[in-house]
């Protein structure tokens, strides 16, 4: 908690922010960019993500410990994902979900 | 002197203060943090079913598309438009509750409450089209074109991971009125209102697991 | 000595209230941790007694006892209870609970309301759990593996799953708990690296329950899930895969053995210090080891999917990753060894207890080495010698430092002593009777023993016999300290405040402490363990 009291105007601009990168997401996914669409698309929403933790949730004005805890549930879900993926991956292409 | 917080003489008497704290600054440190902790348990909890998602999306690249496309994008980009205005009206609760405006807080958190509801209930709708549609997982299912199977796959997630996200808002909802109620008592003040930023956090916390399920459901294929 | 009279005038937390509701609703998170410890030995009662039939059959090479179907609900129900409702819970939610606000100068916890949530969560969870074992019980394995427990089990998979599911909270807001309270209230001249070790090993394993109990929680979801809706996520037939519930399963489960290790080597720490009166050696080393034991723990699971068609690339690397997460566990075994060294040490129980736990541990470890090995675990995996290897560490292990830790602080949690002749004697048995029960299984595992059956070839029944004899050693061993211990209650010498005149803040207040532990928060000046002055010091 900061107890740090952000103007109106913030929050305003943050959820503006919010909504155009919304109407983005929607418009590239109607953009054929091949491969690249589904990066696009995370990386769309891992912005919209961001502002909300860094604003909304005033993580850009806590402590460090509070970042260290919100990063170490990012890393943590980084982990399960991409070990998981590290065995679908690089299976024999002739098993059943293979790479 | 010894290092480490301040050493208390005298247990400070505010009616807001828990017996096995020293300070108020040392239980809104504590009540931030515990937040903050149960959020990453969240993490990780949503994150068994991303991870599944993950595995079958890069399995079954072409169902998933298919299947993703009978989702309602306009329904879906709708509801992430409420979601969104749902996390500006909470984020001003907080902010009001802040600054001791009674008004603004019970005004902030009703608003919020409407946008939640109103997304339930487009999701509400979204959930009958498929129930009509057959494209609930399990013995009513039926899909046309060669990925039958694994489009179930793609609706099971679809399914799994909505409604696990549509518990926990109205999970999120029955706090809020709790707050509504507890805040038209007089219960909050800028030196106390640990439950309205706490329950600010899950509220951003669900707006953000939805951030991600929108273009991960109903975004893999548009072109 | 007090007179029993002094004591029994005086107020402290467990008669400063009478009755059922001052016990079922209290916040104190003394009384608490004693509500874990009724608990949890039922449950381990009740674990035991699973054992104990499967011991019975296993005399002979014939099923001549049980029918394989009971067999199989024999061995999952026995597993369940023990892993999920004993060995998870037992350090952290009894002596855990009791001992870390006391430990860092505190009232209570950080949010006592909270930690009785978590009891009562516990218990209906384990009540969920009792009626699917009353009712016919579950025979998947605990491992409830996939799709045996989504498609073709017919027994009561979701019961216990609901069960475990909710247990699971429990041990995330008691993790929530620790975490908030270590970090936000250490007294005044706490530092970190004042801390005494227990309170490190508790914040890792802290860390490990609130990272990782919400996977399986999902995992078991999806399960229940599967069975009622017939969604498929792990069903073949609908192009699932049932090794992605081993992935989310392990994600949890393997992280689960070192939430319940780290606590055990917490409670080693303070045992080894006070009965050598030395400070421990390599302080830093041991404090990160257990973080480092918390991070690479999470990154080995698959180490127990090798034979699951697990890719062989990604089975190399965990394997490589299991052989690094053993460095940090032999840190503490050679820091501990160090820390004796020179030292002025005596064998009160406590003590016979940690050098149990120092050998046995260090055999389930390094037998754990083998089984990082690949091509080893291929022949290994699913027999004796997996079930031989994860007991040494479970039982030689940690509920050595469980019963070691309930001892050494029995005179703080109770204000008495319990019978020191019993409590050596006790422990003895308990090492005799577990190495008996658990050594011939190595054997048997390597000769080929499949583990979950309940018929082996004739040839395998010398061991199986050693083994079965060894187990009504180690269950006369275990009720040994019931008897004395309830006992102690009434009968038992009053305590002094600090009878091992060991170092802590938990042993400068009286035995039994007052409910908010300390008159005035204290203030720390020294470091943890200064048993010697510093001339003396060899570490």
């Amino acid at each position: 908690m900061s107890g740090y009291v952000l103007p109106q105007k913030t929050y305003y601009l943050v959820f503006a922010a919010l909504l155009l990168l919304t109407l983005v997401t929607v418009e590239v996914a109607f953009f054929d960019m091949g491969l690249l669409n589904f990066p696009m698309a995370l990386a769309i929403s891992t912005c919209k993500a961001t502002i909300v933790i860094l604003y909304f949730m005033h993580l850009r004005y806590s402590s460090r410990l509070t970042w260290l805890v919100a990063g170490a549930g990012v890393f943590w879900l980084f982990i399960l994902i991409a070990l998981t993926m590290s065995d679908y991956l690089t299976r024999a292409s002739l098993s059943v979900l293979g790479g | 002197m010894p290092i480490g917080r301040r050493r208390p003489t005298l247990a400070e008497h505010h009616a807001a203060l828990a017996h096995q704290f020293d300070d108020l600054d040392q239980q809104r440190e504590a009540s931030s943090l515990g937040m903050w902790v149960f959020l990453v348990t969240e993490i990780m909890f949503f994150g068994g079913l991303f991870t599944g998602y993950t595995v079958y999306r890069h399995a079954y690249p072409e169902a998933f598309a298919d299947a993703s496309r009978r989702l309602a994008v306009a329904l879906g980009a709708v509801n992430t438009a409420v979601l969104i205005c749902s996390s500006l009206t909470m984020a001003l609760a907080v902010r009001s509750a802040q600054v001791g405006k009674r008004r603004g807080v019970i005004a902030f958190l009703s608003l919020t409450m409407l946008l939640g509801s109103a997304f339930l209930v487009v999701k509400g709708v979204e959930y009958a089209h498929k129930f009509h549609d057959h494209l609930v997982p399990g013995a009513t299912f039926a899909f046309e074109g060669p990925h039958r199977p694994h489009a179930e796959l793609f609706f099971s997630f679809y399914f799994a991971m909505t409604g696990l996200h549509a518990l926990h808002m109205v999970i999120g909802i029955g706090i809020l009125a709790a707050l509504v109620v507890l805040s038209s008592r007089g219960r909050f003040s800028p030196d106390d209102y640990a439950a309205v930023e706490n329950t600010g956090l899950y509220w951003h916390f669900v707006d953000i697991v939805w951030i991600f399920l929108f273009p991960l459901l109903y975004l893999i294929s548009r072109t | 000595m007090m007179a029993t009279s002094l004591s029994e005038r005086r107020e402290h937390y467990l008669n400063i209230s009478y009755g059922v509701k001052s016990w079922l609703l209290t916040t104190d998170h003394k009384r608490i941790a004693l509500l874990y410890l009724i608990s949890i030995t039922l449950f381990f009662f009740l674990g035991g007694a699973f054992a104990v039939l499967i011991r019975l059959e296993l005399l002979t090479p014939t099923g001549d006892l049980l029918q394989s179907e009971t067999y199989n609900k024999l061995f999952t129900m026995h597993g369940v209870t023990m892993v999920f409702f004993f060995l998870i819970p037992s350090i952290p939610a009894v002596l855990g609970n009791f001992l870390v606000p006391m430990m860092i100068g505190a009232r209570d916890l950080a949010f006592p309301r909270l930690n009785l949530a978590s009891w009562y969560i516990y218990t209906i969870g384990g009540l969920f759990t009792l009626v699917a074992a009353v009712a016919g019980g579950v025979d998947t394995g605990w491992t409830f593996y996939t799709p045996y427990s989504t498609s073709y089990a017919n027994t009561h998979v979701i019961l216990t799953a609901v069960g475990i599911f909710i247990t699971g909270f429990s041990s995330i807001l008691t993790g929530l708990n620790f975490i908030v309270t270590i970090h936000t209230m250490r007294a005044p001249g706490l530092t970190w690296f004042r801390l005494p070790l227990f309170i490190w090993a508790q914040y890792a394993a802290s860390l490990i329950m609130v990272l990782g109990t919400p996977v399986v929680a999902i995992a078991i979801v999806l399960v229940a899930l599967e069975r009622l809706l017939r969604i498929g996520i792990f069903d073949p037939a609908l192009g699932g895969d049932p090794v992605l519930f081993q992935h989310l399963f392990w994600f949890y489960s393997h992280p689960a053995v070192y939430i319940m290790i780290l606590p055990a080597m917490g409670v080693i720490n303070e045992l080894i210090t006070c009965f050598s009166r030395k400070r421990i050696f390599g302080y830093p080393f041991i404090a990160f080891s257990g973080l480092a034991i918390a991070l690479l723990g999470f990154l080995v699971w698959g180490h127990h999917m090798f034979l699951s068609s697990q890719s062989v690339y990604a089975s190399m690397v965990f394997s490589i990753l299991s052989f690094l997460v053993a460095i940090p566990s032999a840190v503490k075994v050679f820091n501990w060894t160090a820390t004796l060294y020179k030292g002025s040490i005596s064998y009160e129980t406590p003590m016979l207890y940690a050098f149990g736990f120092i050998g046995l541990f260090t055999v389930g470890g390094l037998t754990g080495l083998f089984l990082a090995t690949l091509a080893v675990d291929v022949h290994v995996h699913d027999t004796y010698f997996i079930v031989a290897h994860f007991h040494y560490i479970m039982v030689g292990g940690v509920i050595m430092a469980y019963l070691g830790g309930i001892h050494f602080w029995w005179p703080k949690m109770s204000g008495r002593m319990y019978p020191e002749g019993w409590g050596r004697l006790a422990a003895l048995v308990i090492f005799i009777g577990f190495n008996l029960t658990f050594f011939p299984q190595f054997l048997l595992g390597y000769l080929g023993m499949p583990r979950r059956y309940h018929i082996y070839p004739p040839e395998f029944q010398v061991l199986n016999v050693m083994s079965s004899a060894g187990a009504s050693i180690l269950g006369v061993g275990y009720l040994i300290p019931m008897v004395y211990l309830l006992w102690s209650l009434r009968y038992g010498a009053v305590a002094d405040p600090n009878p091992w005149e060991a170092k802590g803040l938990e042993w400068e207040t009286p035995s039994p402490p007052p409910t908010a532990n300390f008159e005035k928060t204290p203030v720390v000046t020294e470091e943890a363990y200064a048993y010697w002055p510093k001339e003396a010091d060899v570490g």
